[in-house]
């Protein structure tokens, strides 16, 4: 699926995660730009938990900006997922 | 060597000479038996009816003499809003002074200016029991020529007495003075109360000036510090920003996670055996640690309890207890907010005390040893109790060790308060980056999620559980968090010591390496 539309979901507050969506043009592939307060302990934790669910929702051409102060990986993996459906326009399940 | 927490500690630093090892909290203090050096008074004279006023703080410093590796000291009182340590170091650099040693009882966000005088190796030593923001950074990265020594509350004070540190020139602010430099922190218009931990500067410094922005007539009253002591007196615009100083009245955390932590900490006093009339008790000031005095204030309510002191760091909120009458006075060595100010001033039961007189373990009187009851927070624990609160994730230097050791070694009941992780990160560590308490003056963690308890207190183990507190084991709780928060990248350090954590009694507890990498 494509992104369509920007879109975000998350807060900046202490243990969530800000993930903001920008549709890009077919065929460019993934951008994943993640800055966090944890970057150093946990780099590689933040980026896996984020392919993965983009993989989940089949994701292919994307930018994703993630902004992050320490979220647990339940928070991002909800924040990424209620993300990306705004930007496909899907309602249900995104409040 | 290896100290008794298993640190290593090298034997000689150069610039700071032989190190002694950590042995255990009370093993080097034996009563009877002190083996330190004492230093004398600096002898000193002045004729009848000559004055100590001078025009501006630069013409009092030139009268002092400075010279290259002198010692220059400061207090805190001003925290966050304090000029007139930045103002001196300036005034100094531009005299061409160099190799200064810096000994302020602490250090905060109004010194991140310092920064370019560490740099260019116009400051070369430190001595302070906390070191915050942009100077924590750059010393962490190892630009201060020898290592920073971290000292408590009350080892700052014995460092003086044994001469480690040795004051050339103090300058000292105050909210009141007079042209004598009787001088106080209780009222003015820069008001920050207590004036604890200028006192032992102004005994023993060679050279002691007073800036105010507040001179008054004479004599100053309440003089907490004495003329005698006091060679100058500079009448200034502005001691510092106000509003940093001291404002208002401190509120307790609406934090959610907070509030259930101070909840449960509350429980624990109120089952420890320690709760009864005449308690004494301490609180931090910061979130969780401050809202377990409102939960102990209506247990004391509920139960008719009646106090006996507080101690330490003060806040409006322990005026208000102290003015309801559930405590019955407070020693006030620090205060925290504007309205504390005024309790100091007209509350005789509110008593100024010195850093000596509260927390210094080479004297008979420490106020910190007949504490039944203080609450600590912490940045970090570990599963031997032992309690971070000056490096941060990375292993940057980003806090305070203040009097965290010094209470919780008198302290009865020593209880930290903390989340079981912060942002992501796990607090209970195998050992935490930089022990500053160490474990065996460490009795209960709360958390969110439990408590811990030291093994050495089974009988406080068994009656929290008696009364329904959730007792945890603390290797359990490190297991539980981790499980959710998932491990964290190992720190990357390097092998240069960029400071010395130093224990109440003068011993080295922890060293602190360089870092290579700062989030």
């Amino acid at each position: 699926m494509t992104p369509k539309f920007k879109a975000q979901a998350g807060t900046f507050e202490s243990s969530d995660i800000m993930i903001l969506i920008e549709p890009v043009q077919p065929d460019t592939g993934r951008q994943v730009d993640i800055s966090s307060t944890v970057i150093l302990q946990f780099e590689a934790d933040i980026t896996k938990t984020i392919i993965q669910v983009l993989d989940e929702l089949e994701i292919k051409d994307v930018h994703l900006i993630a902004k992050d102060k320490g979220a647990l990986n339940q928070t991002i993996r909800a924040r990424v997922e209620t993300a990306i459906k705004r930007s496909l326009g899907i309602q249900k399940g995104t409040l | 060597m290896k100290n008794a927490i298993g640190v290593e500690i090298p034997e000689y630093i150069e610039g700071l000479g032989k190190l002694e090892p950590f042995q255990g909290v009370w093993k080097s203090i034996i009563e009877d038996e002190v083996p330190v050096t004492n230093i004398s008074r600096t002898l000193k004279a002045k004729k009848p009816h000559t004055s100590k006023l001078c025009d501006t703080l630069e013409d009092a410093i030139k009268k002092c003499n400075p010279f290259d590796g002198m010692t220059v000291t400061f207090h805190h009182h001003l925290r966050g809003g304090d000029h007139v340590l930045m103002a001196t170091i300036k005034i100094l650099d531009q005299l061409g002074i160099k190799d200064i040693t810096l000994a302020s009882s602490s250090l905060t966000s109004a010194h991140d200016g310092l920064v370019p005088y560490v740099e260019k190796g116009m400051i070369t030593k430190i001595f302070t029991s906390g070191i915050r923001g942009q100077l924590g950074e750059i010393i962490s990265k190892g630009k201060l020529k020898y290592p920073a020594i971290i000292h408590s509350h009350g080892g700052r004070v014995r460092d003086f007495l044994t001469g480690r540190i040795k004051p050339d020139l103090s300058v000292l602010a105050a909210a009141a003075a007079d042209e004598e430099g009787n001088a106080t922190g209780a009222h003015g218009p820069s008001a920050f109360g207590s004036m604890g931990y200028a006192d032992i500067d102004a005994r023993y410094s060679k050279n002691v000036i007073i800036v105010t922005d507040n001179l008054v007539e004479y004599p100053c009253v309440p003089c907490t510090i004495r003329q005698h002591f006091i060679d100058f007196v500079v009448k200034v615009d502005s001691i510092g920003d106000a509003t940093k100083i001291a404002s208002g009245t401190t509120r307790i955390t609406k934090s959610p996670m907070d509030l259930r932590i101070a909840k449960i900490a509350a429980s624990v006093i109120e089952h420890s055996g320690l709760f009864k009339n005449g308690m004494s008790f301490q609180v931090g000031a910061g979130g969780a640690s401050l809202a377990v005095a409102k939960f102990l204030r209506e247990d004391m309510k509920r139960k008719d309890i009646k106090g006996s002191f507080m101690i330490g760091g003060v806040t409006s909120y322990g005026v208000d207890m102290l003015n309801e009458g559930l405590f019955h006075s407070i020693f006030d060595v620090q205060s925290f907010d504007a309205a504390v100010s005024t309790s100091v001033l007209n509350n005789p039961n509110h008593i100024e005390i010195t850093g000596d007189q509260y927390a210094n373990a080479n004297n008979c009187g420490s106020m910190t040893n007949k504490l039944d009851v203080v609450v600590l927070g912490a940045l970090e624990v570990d599963v031997d109790f032992n309690v971070n609160v000056i490096t941060g994730a990375s292993g940057e230097i980003r806090g305070a060790s203040g009097g965290h050791s010094d209470t919780a070694s008198g302290a009865s009941l020593t209880v930290i308060v903390c989340p079981s992780f912060r942002g992501r990160l796990p607090i209970v560590q195998d050992r935490v980056h930089t022990v500053v308490t160490p474990g065996e003056s460490v009795d209960a963690i709360v958390t969110e999620r439990g408590v811990c308890v030291n093994p050495s207190k089974p009988n406080l183990a068994a009656a929290l559980k008696k009364a329904g507190v959730k007792v945890v084991d603390i290797r359990d709780l490190k297991k539980e968090v981790e499980e959710m928060t998932g491990l964290p990248a190992e720190k990357k350090l390097g092998d240069k010591i960029v400071a010395l954590v130093e224990y109440r009694d003068g011993t080295i507890i922890d060293v602190i390496y360089n870092v290579e990498n700062l989030s």
